[in-house]
């Protein structure tokens, strides 16, 4: 039986975030709370990619910043040019529809291009110096960004928000938007979902394996290349879907926003302890948190810095993140 | 025979991690001038004992001393280091604020007093040069020598599955295991001096000796990766003797050679104990070696010495027998 | 006799650096002023080009060390070259109201950035490639960022213009109209740079760097203190962005933040990359032909297909970043070591050390 003040020190991380976040609660108006818990959603659909992606190969996939990116550009086309949808639907059938639909054809497409990436310009350097794949995956993310600036130009583009952004839920004078509803909604049920396929399927537990020891993994029949190809497929759609969610949410999405999306979704992955989903969940709300504090707080300008300062934080102190162990391991 | 102090000296040495138990209190003397081997099944702890005496991990429990002189220790955050780094903290914001006073900015300059003092104890704590070393000792404050302090103060090691530096030449492999014995500046080095070009070519004969000794002069310029695997090893201990160390750790240094390449080694290690003076360490599996030039022998078994004594003693040893071969075997059974 | 001079020009190395350089320097003024490169445009125009290039050039240098030697993947470099450019602002400027002359800002400036190189590479010493990778490619982001954002010390956006020429006793201040005294600067600069670079490399120093590149924990059990000499070389390579960062001040006379966006962090490691990652002439010959594939070549790719169906549509320009993006994938996947790879064994022959 461990006394509760063993638990608590040995946990001890887990409970600073804990009261952090009930301060914030209590602290800031509820609007905002509901904010960070959005923000912290559409992270937490980014940093899932990041974090099964490390978890098997030990790679930063620099490019998935800006495959989330690309899933905006790739749904606000299908919306606007195949579907001709560009304002909110009011009929609740067809904006489930909608809603069902376009996030299955961004999730696929955005899946696809995780494969080729993967396929094309990782797996042909597995086993070459640290350094060539990190500066492929550089590579990707430049490419990604320019194809995306050559066919839809440099400047801010409008993404439909076809979701009604005035309907809510009243509690008392606290108002809840719906939107915040269904970002947080389909963030949490992907997570689940994805969970589940971890510990439940066959793949899930080959990915389990392959990230434990690839060696053993693989003597034992997983096939290796097919189990690493289904993660980055898997993470990329999965931020696919977070695409839709951000442009629903936010309206509006241009070639930049990979980069710093995808700087905060990896911090968001360290923070909560690299290569564990439940902390890349965690992870991401208290980022969510982190920047939206700092905009109640007055430091708007400066949130990128504190969340970067949060990485390094980490990194140097607790680069396990939240969830990991303290140890370090070595030779 | 006069009874010259030890060379090494474990003290009840013990390492976990977490909950497991790799090495539990192990006590070992070591003679100068003197080859020991250490043995055991696998996974009794072997490498990471060396992995302890070489700097890797510092101890959970015990001591080391290498010629009396403390060489790993448990690695408590003592909080006298703590204290000192608060001083020095706390020193460099009023000097900050000191000077601030002068130009009418006393907050700001007291802040950033505090960090760059801060700043620099901490990296100094960190990066551990000497100076802050010694510091450290004089006032107390003990802690277990990292990797790079140990083969300065005269231990070297070779690695189970050999760590060259492949891409580089065997000469330039040696060259880097003088690295601890030379002292050249960064200003001696971007300005050519005599004293630079002298170390360096200090360096090269000298590397140029040691390949001689283990017989790769001929293989200087090979790239580490493209010599063969029993050259490989050689290599490694021409790098490891480089840095002229009193204590040599050979980690199974006969680890796949055939019998020719074995006898090769055999010889080597006798000879270069003959020819520098090093007392020697080794971790073997291969019996030949371990009964052929060892003058004693250490058995380890789950990370407990569970015997010591010379070859003769060991091989009739029923506990060692026992481990290697399971319960049964030593009874004949 | 060739052999003779080759094996003398081996073993002394920096009069080999000082020749080749004198040679480039002399031979692209004088290809400048042909008639084919006429055509592209007037002979002034290159000249600024080439001082322009060097920029480039000491940058992909100093990255070189870091990167190609240590091993260190740093993506923000872009971060040290505006802590050069803007500690030159600060220094000689009519802004600041600090008038130190150019020749001493070069050295102040490299110490600056040096510091700062030390203060960026230590929160990375514990961390593997990637992460490390992620730390340097965060700060490339910040530092511009803080920059803009403390617009009360830094005119944010705006930028600080004015900044104080280079000034010599009998030709008087530089202009910028007259690119031959920034050309001859430039190569002055780019030579001094690469026989510090040379020679740090062909030392105990430079092994120490190729050790901790190869097997950190290996250099380390072999007497290497990694904490210092990993941080050596973000000083090292960082004081050769700040020498660059005084240049670039010096010459436009302005700085902004916009200059030193992640764009030229990826712009220089491709540069290395094309050039040959731990190859000082490959990383110059590098920076300095993607300068100007950037510069020129696209240009006229421009103006050589208008009218024509498809690629007439294309802006080449515009293209550019996709085509380094391209190039550093297609380079990790066909040819790692760059166009002029880092010549191994030959490095250090027996007798290679001089007496």
């Amino acid at each position: 039986m461990v006394s509760p003040l063993a638990w608590a020190k040995r946990n001890s991380v887990l409970l600073w975030v804990a009261a952090v976040a009930i301060a914030f609660f209590l602290a800031v108006p509820p609007v905002q709370f509901v904010n960070a818990l959005t923000l912290g959603a559409i992270y937490a659909l980014i940093a899932l990619g990041y974090t099964m992606v490390y978890g098997i190969v030990e790679l930063i996939n620099f490019a998935h910043g800006d495959v989330f990116m690309l899933g905006t550009f790739v749904s606000l086309s299908v919306l606007i040019d195949l579907m001709g949808v560009t304002g909110p639907i009011t009929n609740p059938l067809q904006l489930t529809a909608v809603l069902i639909f376009i996030l299955a054809v961004t999730m696929i497409l955005m899946g696809a291009v995780g494969f080729l990436i993967e396929k094309l310009a990782y797996r042909p350097l597995r086993n070459a110096p640290k350094l060539a794949p990190l500066i492929t995956a550089i590579g990707v993310s430049f490419i990604l960004q320019n194809i995306v600036q050559l066919w839809k130009g440099p400047y801010k583009t409008n993404f439909p928000q076809f979701f009604p952004m005035d309907a809510a839920l009243m509690f008392g004078s606290v108002r809840i938007g719906l939107i915040n509803v269904l970002v947080i909604a389909v963030a949490l049920i992907l997570m689940i979902a994805l969970q589940l396929f971890i510990t439940r399927s066959k793949t899930g537990r080959a990915m389990r394996a392959t990230a434990l020891d690839p060696t053993a993994a693989a003597l034992m029949g997983v096939n290796i290349d097919a189990t690493i190809s289904r993660t980055f497929v898997i993470g990329a759609a999965i931020a696919g879907a977070g695409s839709v969610m951000f442009g629903l949410y936010l309206g509006i999405t241009d070639f930049s926003i990979g980069f710093i999306a995808g700087l905060k979704a990896f911090t968001a992955a360290v923070v909560g302890g690299i290569g564990n989903t439940l902390g890349a969940a965690l992870g991401a709300f208290t980022i969510g948190f982190t920047e939206v504090g700092a905009t109640v707080a007055g430091f708007s300008r400066w949130k990128d810095a504190i969340v970067f300062i949060l990485l390094v934080a980490f990194l140097t102190f607790r680069p396990n993140g939240i969830l990991g162990s303290d140890s370090s391991d070595r030779a | 025979m006069s009874k010259s102090s030890p060379v090494l000296e474990l003290k009840g040495v013990g390492r976990s991690f977490g909950g497991l138990v790799a090495v539990n209190s192990v006590d070992l003397e070591v003679a100068a001038g003197s080859i020991t081997s250490i043995i055991g099944p696998n996974g009794a702890g072997k490498t990471t004992l060396f992995n302890v005496i070489s700097g890797l991990y510092a101890p959970t429990r015990g001591e080391i001393m290498l010629n009396g002189v403390v060489l790993a220790t448990p690695d408590h955050k003592t909080e006298r280091e703590a204290l000192i780094w608060a001083a020095i903290a706390v020193t460099g914001s009023v000097l900050g604020a000191v000077a601030g006073l002068a130009i009418d900015a006393p907050a700001g300059l007291a802040g950033v007093g505090a960090i760059v003092s801060s700043g620099g104890i901490l990296l100094a704590a960190v990066a551990r040069p000497s100076w802050y070393t010694r510091l450290c000792a004089r006032l107390g404050i003990r802690r277990s020598a990292r990797p790079n302090d140990v083969v300065f103060l005269g231990v070297a090691r070779t690695f189970q599955n050999i760590r060259l530096f492949k891409e580089m030449s065997a000469l330039e492999n040696v060259m880097v295991g003088t690295h601890a014995r030379t002292e050249v500046g960064l200003f001696d080095a971007l300005l050519d001096t005599r004293r630079f070009r002298q170390t360096e070519s200090a360096s090269e004969t000298q590397a140029l000796t040691l390949l001689e000794a283990v017989g790769l002069q001929k293989q200087a310029n090979v790239a580490a990766k493209n010599l063969a695997y029993g050259d490989q090893r050689k290599l490694e201990v021409a790098r490891a003797l480089a840095s002229q160390p009193k204590l040599l750790l050979l980690d199974e240094p006969a680890a796949g050679m055939n019998p020719a390449e074995t006898e090769q080694m055999i010889d080597l290690i006798k000879s270069i104990r003959d020819k520098f003076g090093v007392t020697v360490v080794l971790i073997e599996h291969d019996m030949r070696v371990v009964m052929g030039i060892s003058e004693k022998i250490a058995v380890l078994d789950h990370g407990e010495k569970i015997a010591e004594g010379t070859p003769l003693e060991i091989r009739s040893n029923p506990r060692v027998i026992e481990a290697y071969l399971g319960r049964g075997a030593a009874t004949g059974a | 006799m060739m052999n003779r001079m080759r094996e003398y020009l081996l073993r002394h190395r920096s009069l080999d650096i000082v020749l080749r350089l004198t040679a480039i320097a002399i031979v692209l003024p004088l290809l400048a002023a042909t008639p084919i490169f006429g055509a592209f445009q007037p002979f002034n125009g290159w000249l600024t080009g080439f001082a322009n290039a060097a920029i480039f050039v000491m940058l992909a240098i100093g990255l070189n060390i870091v990167v190609g030697k240590a091993g260190l993947l740093d993506l923000g470099f872009a971060a040290f070259f505006a802590i050069g450019a803007y500690t030159y602002a600060f220094g000689a400027s009519a802004y600041s109201g600090n008038d130190i002359p150019f020749w001493l800002m070069l050295p102040i400036g490299a110490i600056v950035t040096a510091i700062f190189g030390v203060a960026i590479g230590a929160p990375t010493l514990r961390l593997r490639g990637d992460y490390l990778a992620i730390v340097t490619l965060g700060f490339g982001e910040i530092i511009p960022n803080v920059l803009l954002n403390s617009d009360k010390y830094t005119l944010g956006t705006n930028g600080i213009s004015g900044l104080n020429r280079p000034e010599l006793p009998i030709i008087g201040a530089f202009k910028s109209n007259e690119p031959w005294p920034w050309f001859i600067l430039a190569v002055v600069l780019i030579g001094l740079i690469m026989i510090a670079a040379d020679r740090i490399s062909f030392s105990r120093i430079g092994r120490a760097w190729e050790a901790i590149r190869e097997d950190e924990l290996a250099a380390a059990s072999n007497g290497i203190n990694t904490v210092t000499f990993k941080l050596l070389a973000f000083a090292i390579g960082a004081s050769t962005a700040g020498i660059a960062g005084a240049f670039l001040a010096s010459k436009l006379s302005f700085v902004s933040p916009d200059q030193f966006k992640f764009s030229v962090s990826v712009t220089v490691l491709s540069m290395l990359v094309l050039g040959g990652i731990g190859n000082l002439w490959g990383a110059a010959i590098g920076a300095f032909l993607l300068y100007f594939v950037q510069s020129i070549l696209l240009k006229q790719l421009n103006e050589g297909f208008k009218g024509v169906p498809v690629l007439g549509e294309i802006d080449f320009l515009q293209l550019q970043y996709l085509l380094f993006g391209l190039a550093l994938v297609i380079m990790m996947l066909r040819r790692p070591g760059g166009l002029f790879p880092e010549r191994r064994v030959a490095r250090h022959r027996p007798g290679a050390s001089k007496q």
